[in-house]
């Protein structure tokens, strides 16, 4: 029996395959435009919290090297707890652990955006911190020597040079931040993939859906990577 | 009021400067004077602290003790606000160190715009006049990493005389230009020392020391060993240090 059944597995045409697994995206059609709005949220998402991220880390970053010990331990032991806890658990804890403490009755948005600021400020600042080191000490000496102050110093001839050196990593961290935004969906923000679970359930199909959202993710994932590379050409020209 | 005259003609003053690195002594009791528009070239073997005390007079090294007075104003004295004397004290740097991401023009007026708070159009006339000066206005918009190395080191002059500095500073402006391009920047050097600037190089190039000196320190072990006009220095030099030194550089 089992022998007969693999026999005509193995010669049945890929059609057939496909109607075996019964992909029928009519079925979901009414509800594509309710999942693609999703891509409005997974991308307001990402971006705010990859720009608060970039912020907070490059802020971080400056702390790291600072010769201010009390900063430097700071940064030490924010970037060790953030690294060393994984997303979900601190996802959780400030989505459930604000309303408990504050009293305030946080969004799963904001929960979001908040713990991936803090989550990617910690990874950036790593980043940002090699990408300082790694530009040459003689161009700090030289601003220095003019009278250059800290702040100009840092903002116009170290971190261009230094983020000129990361963007690759910059835009990789940017990739993992989009892929993990679909962290929030456990708890009720409606994003992407939220919205993909959400038609399932109604209609009883999951691979349809899931498999949209999972072709949308990765374009969007190439078009992140193509810029980038087109960045970086363009900086590379410019110097 | 003698003294106030005499202090006036003073540019540098160092007071018994030491500095250590670790346990490493590299200067040990540098006490001397350098009066406005003098050019002094410090001389010695590598490893005698030249860099150091150049580097010590616009604090880009503090020193261990000591003290270093600019136009009469101690630099070292705590609380002192060291951009502001930086302002007034030029750098020249073995390795350029142009800034990469910016035009040669934006290089040049970058100091007197964020430091000065100069207006845009006079920062960028000020470094187009300077630019003209060392022969590179033509360059103004290109950036560092298109320019040989002798253009670049005449750049970076441009640039610290953009802040109009009281001093300048020269750390082996030549060693790292090969040498069809160092007579170029000699030449620049030469003409901003006519101009009546006050100059310290730490320099391997002893004919343009001989030429374009008035005084020469010769530094051995972290002291200034010799310090004599040009032509007593390189004719009788007094020490058995520089006479072996003299004999294996010229």
């Amino acid at each position: 029996m089992n022998n007969i059944l693999w026999g005509v597995n193995g010669l049945m045409p890929s059609s057939l395959v496909l109607a075996q697994m019964n992909l029928d995206f009519a079925r979901i059609a009414e509800s594509i435009p309710f999942i693609l709005t999703g891509i409005n949220v997974t991308l307001q998402f990402t971006l705010i919290s990859a720009v608060l991220g970039f912020i907070w880390g490059t802020i971080l970053s400056l702390f790291k090297i600072s010769s201010f010990k009390p900063l430097y331990w700071f940064g030490m032991a924010y970037t060790s707890i953030f690294r060393g806890t994984p997303l979900l658990v601190t996802l959780s804890l400030i989505y459930f652990a604000t309303p408990q403490l504050t009293g305030y009755n946080i969004s799963g948005f904001e929960a979001g955006v908040i713990t991936f600021t803090l989550n990617s400020g910690a990874y950036i600042s790593e980043v940002i911190r090699a990408g300082i080191l790694a530009v040459d000490r003689g161009q700090a000496e030289a601003a220095m020597s003019l009278g250059v102050r800290y702040k100009p110093l840092m903002l116009d001839i170290i971190l261009p040079q230094a983020i000129k050196n990361i963007l690759p990593a910059l835009v990789n961290e940017s990739i993992a931040l989009l892929k993990d935004s679909t962290l929030v969906s456990t708890i009720g923000a409606q994003d992407l993939l939220r919205r993909a679970q959400i038609v399932g359930a109604q209609k009883y199909v999951y691979f349809e859906p899931l498999l949209l959202v999972a072709v949308i993710y990765y374009v969007m994932v190439m078009i992140l990577t193509v810029a980038s590379v087109i960045l970086e050409n363009q900086l590379r020209r410019s110097s | 009021m003698v003294k106030a005259e005499t202090d006036k003609a003073v540019a540098i003053q160092v007071d018994r400067l030491y500095k250590s690195f670790g346990s490493l002594k590299v200067l040990r009791e540098i006490t001397t004077e350098i009066r406005r528009g003098e050019v002094v070239a410090i001389i010695g073997p590598s490893g005698c602290g030249k860099s150091t005390f150049l580097r010590c007079l616009n604090l880009l090294e503090m020193p261990t003790s000591g003290k270093v007075y600019i136009d009469g104003e101690e630099i070292t004295a705590p609380n002192v606000d060291v951009m502001k004397i930086r302002q007034n004290v030029g750098m020249v740097f073995q390795h350029f160190h142009l800034f990469p991401h910016m035009t040669v023009l934006k290089n040049v007026m970058y100091a007197p715009l964020t430091v000065k708070k100069m207006p845009k159009a006079q920062a960028s006339q000020k470094a187009l006049d300077l630019l003209k000066r060392v022969g590179l206005e033509e360059k103004a918009d290109v950036f560092p990493s298109r320019l040989s190395g002798g253009q670049k080191q005449r750049v970076a002059i441009a640039r610290a005389l953009a802040m109009e500095p009281d001093v300048m500073l020269f750390d082996e402006p030549t060693s790292a230009l090969d040498p069809e391009m160092v007579k170029e920047v000699l030449d620049v050097m030469k003409q901003v020392s006519e101009s009546g600037m006050t100059m310290a190089i730490v320099t391997h190039e002893m004919g343009f020391a001989r030429e374009v000196a008035d005084r020469i320190f010769f530094l051995d072990g972290g002291k200034i060993a010799e310090d004599a006009p040009p032509d007593e220095f390189f004719s009788s030099p007094k020490s058995d240090r520089a006479q072996q030194f003299l004999e294996k550089v010229l």
